[in-house]
């Protein structure tokens, strides 16, 4: 049987990322899929005749466009545009307009609260600060802090420098960043509770911790810190949905001579005298190279597809003890027209971003509680954006997807399953809140689809259904991804490698994982490095 | 503060308009506009050079509203001010207005601004960035109230040396007797105005403070009584070379606003920005003082000088050289139509622009595609290239 260099597992975007850049180098991979079409949470699906859900991850910004420009995307049909605005819409009818332009967003802050809207600059810089500090490593592997090794000597100084560089004030307010909670950040800053609700979303999204848990701050980074064409923070849509994202990669892979299987899951990595030979599919096809890279998360890896006798021990309790909770459910809706919303003229860029109806850290921080009760929330957070009012592809004309991002929804209620009637009263307390703010939105639904962690696991192949694929907590991150001493993308056994968000820099539609573990792979094949660096100062 | 102000429809209205905007769209005849704080204002109405020497040798007429202005009332009011900003405050007598500074407490000059003393209790802070967000963190522990009133007032800026007669012409009687950096209310339309003998052209020249519904009559009496002395509206960038020529700073140009700072260290102090006169160290508190006192003593980082640029080539954005060092940048320059001159305004590291060092700007300027590289000698100079006697005059000379 034909051996190829390596072995890709998982076709989502880090996974093709990662191939397209050994088979860029020269190497003949294959990547495997195991649903029918690949993607991973990087997909765009026709559900509903005409439509397009990106039923997974639904916006753009952290793609690294380094990436995006050195594998060609654009040429293989990835265009990626920016939207504006945004809005939570408030329980007593008013609502906090989120504007993309500076001066709109002061006025409509300061209708809040003038010093609010002052304030907002200084929170800006602030954050700015730390996405400064962040952003030059997520196209670098990170150092290991216990190696005396030249390059993790030299990579720690870099990363040292970066930290000096912030100052001593700078340095402190670091620290307190990366631990603190998001809703005790936003309390520093501001006294208007929708206006902090409205920012607090990123520090949750994804994620089970609550605006008061700390470490939540660093989430809130996670989603700040990508850009659309050099504006950091903004976010954008992928036209054709986020399916084009690894279509694009997809096809990039192809043009360098990669092979992508689909209906091909993968039961077993084969190794033998402490190297990887190979994978077993669970049909029993076997396919052999001596590097096997796996793009599913660090506990489907090391507990599911491989042998645990075939790995350090050390290992497996490392990956049983990975933080990986569920947290967020997903609707994806095809609308029979735009919705109309309370006190916002359709048209307006508002209803064109991110719109919620979280008008306190309080209501926020309840829903949570319930999660926490092993039950979905109630009152739940969402993250609702309707693409179609600005791709032309997403929906006939005249009609709308709407994708609505769901917070809390836990892996397990009370402990079990869920059941499909849970799902969809689960979904019934999704379509009743915005119904609260919309009231022509519940007729004008033609199909909608519900997705717990459930969905999300046994579909995507996401444990508990954690979009992050790990928890981005400070005790994950950096060179503690997905665990202390296996940061820099190897396995504990020669040829294994590791490429997904559950590594370095972590979820979020990034791709760095992927060019970052293709780059060590160069290097141990002794292979001149191909993967771009990160862009300087910006 | 969690008021529901009635603010313009912002979710159809991009830009807002000042009170005067129904006049200066009919005197701006070139449609080049641009976005201040928020409102539509111009950068120019017909001829930026013609605006420009109306400023010089008539009257020039800038609509100033958007400035940001915040009212300070309160028992505590000058003790506030006086922790708040650098300069001595209780030495600022009523109906007096004053250059300031603001710092934070890394000494670092958040924003510059002008204070008006309007009664014992009662102040005026104009500034060019939003600032509250500090002065309501600086305020806690006084007996004083801040009120944001930048829409609430409407403002003028009419400079030049015809500029009193203009005034007086209005009816403003005894005009002329206002002394610089004085201020005095008159009666107009049957209701109260306030002129204040300020600007930021470095020329003869008053600012008026106004309820909203004065403007538009206002604006119509001050170009009527101007007729015959060349009265003409100047947009933004006359204001500009007005403002080099004169030595002035801007705020996000020649310095970035403190809070606004991403950048560890790319912070300015008064000290560091040639405004160490503003900074009284007698005072035993205020914001900044215990940075500023250390870098008074162990040296600033930075030196802001004027240079007088050989040629007259604009040294915007050069770097500045000394002895084939890049030792800092031009943050504003010009050329000055009336002092006939080229200048810059520089930021240069420590210890450079000493008596002796030679520096050089490196210019870069193209003709018809043809991008031609220069080094021109600078020379620091102290005063501005631009004083006219009749600035600081009282009375104030007619014509």
């Amino acid at each position: 049987m034909k051996k190829y260099d390596a072995i890709v597992i998982g076709a989502g975007h880090n996974g093709l990322c990662n191939a397209a850049y050994l088979a860029k180098s020269g190497l003949d991979v294959l990547v495997l899929e195991k649903n029918s079409y690949i993607g991973g949470a990087t997909v765009s699906r026709e559900l509903h005749k005409d439509w397009t859900y990106s039923n997974c991850s639904y916006v753009c910004s952290l793609l690294r466009p380094e990436i995006t420009r050195d594998l060609e995307l654009p040429r293989h049909g990835l265009q990626v545009q920016p939207y504006g605005g945004g809005v939570t819409f408030c329980k007593n009818g008013d609502y906090f307009g989120n504007y993309d332009d500076h001066e709109r967003q002061q006025r409509e802050i300061a209708r809040h609260s003038k010093r609010d809207a002052n304030a907002y600059d200084r929170y800006a810089a602030d954050v700015m600060k730390q996405t400064r500090l962040i952003r030059p490593f997520l196209m670098r592997t990170p150092p290991d802090p216990t190696s005396l090794k030249p390059r993790d000597l030299k990579e720690l100084m870099h990363l040292a420098k970066a930290f000096g560089e912030m100052g001593e004030e700078g340095l402190a307010d670091t620290l307190r960043f990366w631990t603190m909670s998001i809703g005790d950040f936003l309390d520093e800053y501001f006294e208007t509770d929708v206006l902090k609700a409205h920012l607090a979303g990123s520090g949750i999204i994804g994620t089970a911790l609550g605006v008061y848990s700390p470490g939540s701050a660093y989430v809130l980074l996670h989603h700040y810190m990508g850009d659309v064409d050099g504006t950091v923070g903004a976010w954008g849509f992928a036209r054709g949905g986020m399916g084009a994202v690894s279509a694009a990669l997809a096809s990039s892979f192809q043009s360098f001579g990669g092979d992508i299987k689909c209906d091909a899951e993968v039961g077993q990595i084969m190794v033998k005298n402490g190297k990887t030979t190979g994978v077993a599919l669970s049909n029993g096809d076997e396919y052999h190279a001596d590097i096997v890279v796996s793009n599913l998360d660090p506990k489907r890896t090391f507990l599911n597809i491989m042998a645990e006798s075939d790995l350090p021990a050390d290992v497996v309790k490392k990956a049983r003890n990975f933080k990986i909770r569920g947290s967020s459910g997903k609707l994806n809706i095809a609308l029979d027209g735009m919705p109309t919303f309370e006190g916002i003229e359709n048209g307006s860029i508002l209803l064109k971003g991110d719109m919620h109806f979280s008008d306190s850290l309080e209501r926020m921080e309840r829903a949570y509680d319930d999660w926490k009760d092993e039950t979905w929330s109630k009152d739940p957070y969402l993250d609702m954006l309707i693409p179609s009012q600005i791709d032309p592809t997403m929906a006939p004309p005249g009609k709308h997807m709407m994708t609505v991002f769901v917070q809390y929804a836990p892996p397990y209620i009370d402990g079990r399953e869920w059941t499909d009637e849970e799902r969809d009263q689960f979904g019934e307390s999704v379509i009743q809140q915005i119904a609260n703010h919309s009231p022509d939105f519940r007729d004008l639904i033609l199909h909608c689809e519900v997705r717990t962690p459930r969905e999300l696991e046994n579909e995507v192949g996401l444990t508990e259904g954690n979009i992050f694929m790990g928890e981005l907590t400070f005790d994950q991150l950096l060179f503690n991804r997905p665990f202390p001493g296996y940061a820099q993308y190897r396995g504990p056994v020669k040829g294994m490698y590791m490429c997904s968000s559950g590594t370095h820099p972590g979820g979020g539609v990034m791709a760095a994982p992927g060019a970052n573990a293709a780059r060590e792979i160069l290097q141990d094949l002794r292979r001149p490095n191909i993967v771009p660096g990160a862009y300087a100062d910006d | 503060m969690n008021e529901l102000s009635a603010l313009p429809q912002h979710t159809t209205q991009m830009m807002l308009h000042t009170p005067f905007h129904s006049r200066v769209v009919e005197a701006c005849e070139i449609n080049e506009w641009s976005a201040w704080q928020g409102y539509t204002t111009p950068s120019s109405y017909t001829n930026v050079e013609f605006e420009y020497f109306a400023i010089r040798s008539n009257t020039g007429v800038f609509d100033l509203t958007p400035m940001t202005k915040y009212r300070i009332t309160g028992a505590d009011a000058e003790a506030y001010l006086d922790r708040l900003l650098t300069r001595n405050i209780a030495k600022l007598a009523v109906n007096r207005v004053a250059y300031i500074v603001m710092c934070n407490d890394a000494g670092d000059v958040i924003d510059d601004g002008t204070v008006f003393r309007l009664a014992d209790n009662e102040f005026r802070l104009c500034t060019q960035e939003r600032v509250l967000d500090w002065m309501m963190w600086s305020a806690a522990g006084f007996d004083v109230e801040v009120i944001d009133e930048t829409a609430d007032v409407a403002a003028l800026a009419i400079q030049g040396p015809t500029s009193c007669r203009v005034l007086r012409n209005m009816g403003f009687a005894g005009m002329e007797n206002l002394k610089p950096f004085g201020m005095q209310t008159f009666e107009f339309n049957g209701a109260r105005i306030m002129i204040s003998r300020t600007g930021y052209t470095g020329d003869l020249g008053y600012e008026a403070w106004m309820a909203p519904e004065q403007a538009e009559s206002f604006w119509d009496a001050l170009f009527e009584a101007g007729k015959l002395r060349g009265i003409r509206a100047f947009g933004s960038e006359a204001l500009d070379i007005a403002r080099i020529e004169a030595g002035y700073l801007a705020a996000g140009v020649d310095f970035v606003p403190a809070e606004q700072i991403v950048r560890n260290g790319r912070g300015r102090s008064p000290l560091e920005l040639g405004l160490g006169w503003l900074v009284d160290f007698n005072k035993p508190v205020f914001s900044g003082r215990k940075a500023l006192l250390k870098q008074k003593e162990y040296g600033p980082r930075y030196r802001f000088v004027k240079l007088s640029v050989e040629g007259n080539k604009p040294a915007e954005h050069s770097f500045i050289y000394c002895r084939g060092k890049a030792v800092g940048t031009v943050t504003s320059a010009g050329w000055c139509p009336t002092a006939k001159t080229n200048v810059a305004l520089a930021s240069l590291e420590m210890p450079y622009g000493r008596p002796g060092d030679e520096l050089e700007a490196e210019i870069y300027y193209m003709r018809e595609l043809h991008w031609t590289r220069l080094m021109a000698k600078c020379t620091i100079i102290t005063k501005p290239v631009w004083e006219p006697a009749r600035r600081l005059q009282t009375p104030a000379p007619d014509a």
